[in-house]
């Protein structure tokens, strides 16, 4: 992919509102056929981005070309070679998805020998061809969701923008969705550029970019990504955890968390480490695990906090807060 | 080119779509002008009595409410806007390869239809009210509402482009086309009146407007209604009387200067 080229490229692109800095100064490429992840917290200027990347908000600084026009003297270019699931809908409710599909086919300009044929195909895609003539405010959020990912694809786009595409869905439909984003990229050469909070689905992407407070903190492929935390998570329960944790630090050498009763610490190999391990351990142990990295590891690396700790529900924050 | 074009046809198109399938707005439209035509047409027909030789309260008022019509209805263009930003719609208007100009040409286009349209169904009450409708009259009419919708339009589209709530943009609405509807001769002839309203009328655009619609149906009963009285309402500027023309090229000097400043607005916008 590295060596691929260049769709989309970003120098130094800022958007200030008055004083704050939403997006600072980010410069990065995506490359032809990607699948793009963009990850942040809530307020990070990822749909900052997408929006100045789309026309709609022109950047205070910097400057970025999409497809090789640039987004402010190029627009109209730009427009034409994208399409865009934004965050918030932009269905219009009042009318059936037929003629919401119609009026974006009209409004891009697609020739009518492919406008029928390309509708009837997309409908099916996302499984609403028997909702066809409803009216969109009868719909489902999910149906909301699939509808506009099938009219951001009608004019035939190189560049698809995701801003949460799977907000909202059920796992069933967010498994679909992904599995029409990998079909389109293969039989469209489609370039993804997204935005999701669900780190699993982060790991279908080719590349990861990490924005936070404005600023990209890391990019490179999930694996990659996780490779720089230092090797396998391991965990476990110990009857005596202070023994426990003096015996990790000094025979292991290991700098360990402890965390309630579990004790956490990183090793490069975990799966050849662990045999070895509780061969010689002496303190009594409770319980033992090793998972590989994942991105939530990695994100709560990056930013702090996990991306989970602004979804949690109030019942959770309300747990967090009791002793224990 | 034809960015403008498509652009123009495509917004034209959904705005008529999305109104012949929005059934509380067709019949809220004709609620308001409806109620000033019988409400002051049966309240003040028999305490004025004939304003003119053969022209009484109702049929003098008559042609204002049909100005009336069109000009909320084309105000409506700006309401459309604040309302697509508000739900989303016009992000995906935004992003599409359309020209902004051609998007506020659209509105104002298909605007305009709504707006003629409506006058239209109005003109089924003429025989209640005792006017008469002729072929000629009828085809008089398309473009004087045509000069009419447009400015209006206009105006609604410039206030839609600082709006960011209906509320907001409601309100702003009452502000301003409340006194310039008072004050248009729609209710009163302003010949009659104290000089101060007379001044403020005469420098308030729309009287002309009105005026033009009012003559159009009044020349077109000349038969029933003694020869001068078409121009008994006249509007006198200067020693001179407005004809239609001279009414319709006011309107039309107006219609540029708001269309202007509503395309240069909406291609400020972010
Ligand atoms: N139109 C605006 N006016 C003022 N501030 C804005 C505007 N749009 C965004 N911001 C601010 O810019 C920052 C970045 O917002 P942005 O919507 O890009 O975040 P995000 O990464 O998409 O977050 P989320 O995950 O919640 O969607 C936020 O602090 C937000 O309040
Ligand atoms: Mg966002």
């Amino acid at each position: 992919m590295e060596n691929g080229t260049k769709i989309i490229e970003i120098h130094d692109l800022t958007r200030k509102f008055k004083q704050l800095t939403a997006v600072d100064s980010i410069s990065f490429d995506v490359y032809k056929g990607e699948i793009f992840g963009f990850l942040g917290p809530n307020g990070a200027g990822k749909t900052t981005t997408i929006n100045m990347l789309c026309t709609l908000l022109a950047p205070t600084d910097g400057k970025a070309t999409v497809n090789g026009y640039d987004i402010l003297k190029q627009r109209r270019q730009v427009q034409r070679v994208i399409g865009l699931v934004f965050q918030d809908p932009t269905l219009d409710d009042y009318l059936s998805a037929e003629q919401n599909l119609r009026f974006h086919a009209y409004a891009y300009g697609v020739p009518r020998s492919v406008r029928e044929e390309r509708m009837k195909q997309l409908l099916e895609l996302v499984g609403l061809s028997d909702r066809l003539k409803s009216k969109v405010s009868t719909y489902s959020g999910g149906m909301k969701r699939r509808l506009e990912i099938a009219r951001g694809l009608l004019h035939h786009p190189q560049i698809l923008f995701l801003d949460e595409p799977t907000l909202g869905l059920d796992p069933q439909t967010r498994f679909h969705v992904w599995e029409y984003i990998h079909a389109l990229r293969k039989e469209e050469e489609l370039t993804i550029f997204m935005t999701t909070h669900y780190m699993d689905e982060a790991e279908n992407c080719d590349r990861i970019a990490v924005i936070d407070q404005g600023k990209i903190v890391a990019l490179d492929t999930p694996d990659n990504l996780k490779g720089s935390l230092g090797g396998d998570v391991v965990m476990l329960e110990a009857e005596e955890p202070e023994n426990a944790i003096h015996e990790l630090e000094e025979k292991y050498n290991l700098s360990p968390h402890i965390q309630g009763k579990t004790i956490t610490f990183n090793v490069p190999h975990g799966e050849t480490f662990l045999p070895k391990f509780l061969r010689n351990f002496q303190s009594k142990l409770v319980s033992v695990s090793v998972h590989r990295p994942t991105l939530d590891d990695v994100f709560l690396k990056l930013t702090g906090h996990a991306i989970r700790d602004q979804e949690a529900g109030a019942w959770e924050q309300f747990r967090r807060m009791m002793p224990h | 080119m034809e960015a403008v074009s498509r652009a123009t046809w495509v917004i034209a198109y959904r705005d008529l779509l999305r109104f012949v399938q929005d059934r509380p707005r067709l019949i809220g439209s004709f609620a308001m002008p409806l109620l000033f035509l019988i409400i002051f047409g049966a309240g003040f027909n028999r305490v004025i009595g004939a304003l003119a030789p053969g022209v009484d309260f109702i049929q003098f008022m008559y042609p204002g409410i049909v100005a009336m019509t069109v000009l909320m209805s084309s105000l409506m263009s700006g309401l459309s806007i604040v309302w697509d930003r508000e739900f989303g719609f016009l992000r995906e208007v935004l992003v599409a390869p359309l020209s902004r100009t051609g998007i506020v040409l659209g509105k104002v286009a298909g605007n305009a239809v709504i707006a003629i349209g409506q006058g239209f169904v109005m003109l089924a009450l003429a025989p209640i009210v005792g006017v008469q409708l002729d072929f000629i009259l009828v085809l008089k009419l398309i473009p004087l509402l045509l000069i009419v919708s447009i400015p209006l339009s206009g105006l609604g589209i410039l206030m839609a482009s600082r709006m960011r709530s209906q509320q907001g943009f409601q309100m702003l609405m009452q502000i301003i086309i409340t006194p310039l509807l008072f004050l248009s001769g729609m209710f009163f002839p302003i010949n009659n009146v104290p000089v101060w309203l007379e001044v403020v009328s005469k420098f308030n655009p729309l009287t002309y407007g009105v005026d033009a619609i009012r003559q159009v149906f009044l020349s077109g009963n000349a038969s029933s209604i003694s020869v001068d009285s078409s121009y008994a309402f006249g509007i006198t500027v200067f020693g001179h009387t407005m004809g239609i023309i001279e009414d319709a090229i006011v309107m039309a000097v107006l219609g540029i200067i708001l269309l202007s400043l509503a395309i240069w607005a909406f291609g400020r916008q972010e």
